[in-house]
């Protein structure tokens, strides 16, 4: 066994070695190799169908269909660049990017910053560590759809409670989600209140940050800002780089939470026509791009062209990671 | 790796690449329904029927099946209640959609034919005779497209003018009004403000999307055009959607848009008993006749009229005209039973008594001449007859199909939710936008 091992490694003294002769050693190490791939296959292959089927399936046929009218009716019917000639015209497709932007902005620094300050208070508390924890990873548990509803139902004006709140303290509250200047920020607090998901992550993160850094940086004179600066950040920038990552990842992908606070909010009846009718109220200030993409594929029909709506997202989802990988790596190499 | 090894990776991966895009170019959704028969069979098995009707509309529904049932007893129809047009179209694209399915929205009638999401009722239609001269031609528009019949019509609804009567007595005024100015000045009679500009009771809601106030409701008023006679979009182009649109924003700016917001964000759901004309928060609005039924039983008590909508003061001939849809109803391109779901079609769409029945049931205007005639009920009910005599109007319009279902009027809204907030710049330049992005989506649909 540990000739052939040996003979894998060094593949070009293979027929010199041995006085088996040439023509059978190669053949047994052969048998090895194959019966070793196969059983590596074997253990890699339900991993690998499963990406075949669900990813690189799905995005070559996306990739083909964009290049064809489609209607999930009848059969793809190729019209070359058509679709992908109207990207490049489609208003809608702008303000529907200019609102993700916005979130990928604001919603995915927001939620991180909102994780790290609620994990280091959380770390900070003496007595009912476990129960404040608890408390506070709950939101993350509840369905979006759930948690929008009791938003919008909160930050109702006129009616709600928060303004209700409010106005007794003086204060006019604003529209909310019948803003479009609050629609978005509403969105935001929605998000920030859920972020349980995160704050356990860098919960756990900070607390494997070694005592001794801060106590050593301590000793030098270093301040809150500055150990946070130069000792917590960098040994948690794992965390912040995948937190921003999936972050911005999800964000592309902002769809549950716009639709069901504009389908509310809107006051509309949600009758046969489904709640796509509503999409981005009000004045199109939460209309995202899946948003836009699931209207023109199922809504108006027009698979084909929602295909390049989807491809365009892939690629800036790869884009974007990849970006984010090399800052991040960038960043944590200057501070090491 | 050396070059031979590059290159069988490669093949592979090139391989697979084809593979997966002729399977996907292979993907038919769904096998097709049968041809009809050349005579109408007996109609026998299990129909799956999708319909979006729920609550008491839904009861209704179930006991004209049943009758349909009783009248075919070798039938079962099994009636799935709730269901949307994106779910319907769907599960039809996938081969799992149902037998006959029906539809709130005209507006897709266009997708629904062009697509073949429900078949070509033509054959069956001539097969057994049917009379499509007892359908009102209005109604014959909409449940076609492009010569295809796809659909029959399955009810109408008609559109006119709600107002509180006690209310307008109140104020002085003993009829509704007949034209948009005069709408205007009722409003601001009616409505009541706080100093601060709080609206605590309105006159009217001219707020786009707000309810059923919307540009297809409000088209007949001045009889504004949807599209040319290429099948372009005619919204920049047509005035009469500038005169109506001019006449919205100066009632929006007289509330103030921000207290206009604050009001209807406050308001209770369309269809709930907290609808804002049941609890006296506004005066008067555009409906339609189903609301009739909807106040008989959440505020029987409540003093109320309906009239024809106001309409332009530059087309005063118009008045009496409104908007007519309806409910359609077609066979699914992937039906398994087909004969029998059409069979039923026939019969909720065409036998007098059934249409006539389910019309008094569900009080909705019914679709052919004869059960027009003979839903006596509705006739009897002056609140209800306003609206079959709108449905009867000339004048009166619909929504034209086409074949990118809602995108017409949901990219007009796009700009007119931004049109009465003020922020909609430059009307012709807007409007322009809206006819360019439409007919970009309907060059893209073929």
């Amino acid at each position: 066994m540990s000739a052939v091992l040996t003979d894998t490694a060094g593949g070009a003294d293979r027929t010199a070695v041995g006085p088996l002769g040439g023509a059978t050693r190669p053949r047994r190490w052969s048998a090895a190799k194959l019966r070793r791939r196969l059983t590596v296959l074997a253990f890699i292959g339900p991993a690998l169908a499963g990406l075949g089927f669900f990813f690189v399936y799905p995005l070559l046929a996306a990739i083909y269909f964009s290049f064809n009218r489609v209607d999930l009716i009848n059969p793809p019917e190729w019209v070359g660049l058509a679709n992908w000639k109207f990207l490049f015209h489609d208003l809608n497709v702008r303000q529907a990017v200019s609102n993700t932007l916005w979130f990928i902005v604001v919603m995915v620094p927001a939620r991180i910053v909102g994780a790290i300050v609620t994990a280091m208070l959380l770390n900070r508390v003496r007595r009912g560590r476990s129960t404040y924890r608890t408390l506070f990873y709950l939101p993350a548990l509840a369905p979006p759809v759930v948690a929008t509803l009791a938003f919008v139902s909160l930050l109702k004006p006129g009616t709600g409670p928060v303004n209700t709140l409010l106005a007794k303290v003086g204060i006019e509250g604003p529209l909310w989600f019948s803003s479009p200047d609050w629609a978005k920020p509403a969105l935001v607090l929605l998000a920030l209140w859920g972020i349980g998901d995160l704050m356990i992550i860098f919960v756990a993160a900070l607390l494997d940050v070694p005592t001794e850094l801060y106590e050593a940086a301590s000793l030098d004179g270093a301040g809150p800002w500055q150990q946070f600066r130069n000792v917590t950040l960098p040994s948690i920038s794992p965390v912040v780089l995948f937190s921003a990552v999936t972050g911005v990842i999800a964000t592309l992908q902002y769809f549950t939470q716009a639709a069901v606070a504009a389908s509310v909010a809107s006051g509309d009846a949600v009758t046969g026509g489904g709640i796509s009718g509503t999409f981005g109220y009000p004045e199109g200030s939460t209309f995202t791009y899946p948003l836009w993409l699931y209207t023109v594929g199922f809504r108006n029909g027009l698979l084909g062209y929602s295909s390049v709506l989807a491809v365009v997202l892939f690629v800036v989802a790869i884009s974007v990671t990849l970006v984010l990988l090399r800052r991040f790596n960038a960043f944590a190499g200057s501070t090491r | 790796m050396n070059c031979s090894q590059g290159r069988g990776r490669a093949s592979l991966l090139a391989g697979g690449a084809i593979a997966a895009v002729l399977f996907a170019a292979g993907c038919t959704p769904g096998t097709s329904a049968p041809a009809p028969a050349a005579t109408a069979p007996e109609p026998t098995g299990t129909v799956e029927f999708w319909h979006q009707f729920t609550d008491r509309e839904s009861k209704a529904i179930e006991g004209i099946v049943k009758d349909f049932e009783a009248k075919y007893p070798k039938v079962k129809v099994n009636i799935t209640d709730g269901q949307d047009d994106d779910k319907t179209e769907q599960a039809i694209g996938a081969g799992n959609g149902p037998d006959l399915a029906q539809s709130f929205s005209t507006d897709r009638v266009g997708k629904f034919c062009s697509s073949g999401a429900w078949v070509n009722l033509k054959q069956y239609i001539e097969r057994d005779k049917v009379d499509l001269n007892k359908i009102p031609p209005t109604v014959r528009s909409y449940t076609e497209f492009r010569g295809t019949r796809c659909s029959m019509p399955f009810l109408a609804d008609a559109y006119g003018f709600y107002f509180n009567t006690k209310m307008l007595a109140d104020a002085g005024f003993t009829s509704p009004p007949k034209t948009l100015s005069e709408l205007t000045t009722m409003t601001k009679a009616l409505t009541i403000r706080k100093a601060d500009g709080t609206i605590t009771r309105a006159g009217f809601l001219p707020q786009f999307g707000f309810y059923e106030f919307s540009p297809a409701h409000m088209s007949p008023a001045a009889g504004a055009k949807w599209f040319k006679d290429d099948g372009t979009s005619a919204i920049g182009t047509d005035p009469a959607w500038q005169e109506i649109m001019h006449w919205q924003k100066d009632l929006v700016d007289w509330y103030g848009y921000k207290n206009l917001a604050k009001f209807t964000a406050s308001l209770g759901d369309e269809f709930s008993a907290d609808h804002a004309f049941n609890k006296g928060q506004v005066a008067m609005m555009i409906d339609g006749e189903w609301r009739v039924a909807f106040l008989k039983a959440e505020m029987p008590n409540l003093e109320y009229g309906t009239a024809p909508m106001p309409v332009a003061d530059s087309q005063a001939s118009r008045y009496g005209a409104g908007y007519v849809t309806g409910n359609i109803i077609g066979v699914s391109k992937t039906a398994k039973n087909p004969e029998a779901a059409w069979a039923l079609i026939k019969y909720l769409t065409t036998d007098t008594a059934a249409v006539a029945k389910l019309a008094n049931g569900i009080k909705n205007v019914p679709t052919t001449t004869d059960a027009l005639a003979a839903a006596t009920e509705l006739h009897a009910d002056p609140h209800f007859k306003i609206f079959l005599d709108i449905f009867n109007n000339p004048a009166s319009q619909t929504m034209p199909a086409s074949a990118v279902g809602t995108a017409v009027e949901e990219t007009f809204s796009q700009y007119l939710a931004k049109w009465q907030s003020g922020g909609g710049g430059d009307i012709n330049a807007g409007l322009a936008n809206v006819d360019k992005q439409i007919n970009s989506l309907i060059q893209l649909a073929g």
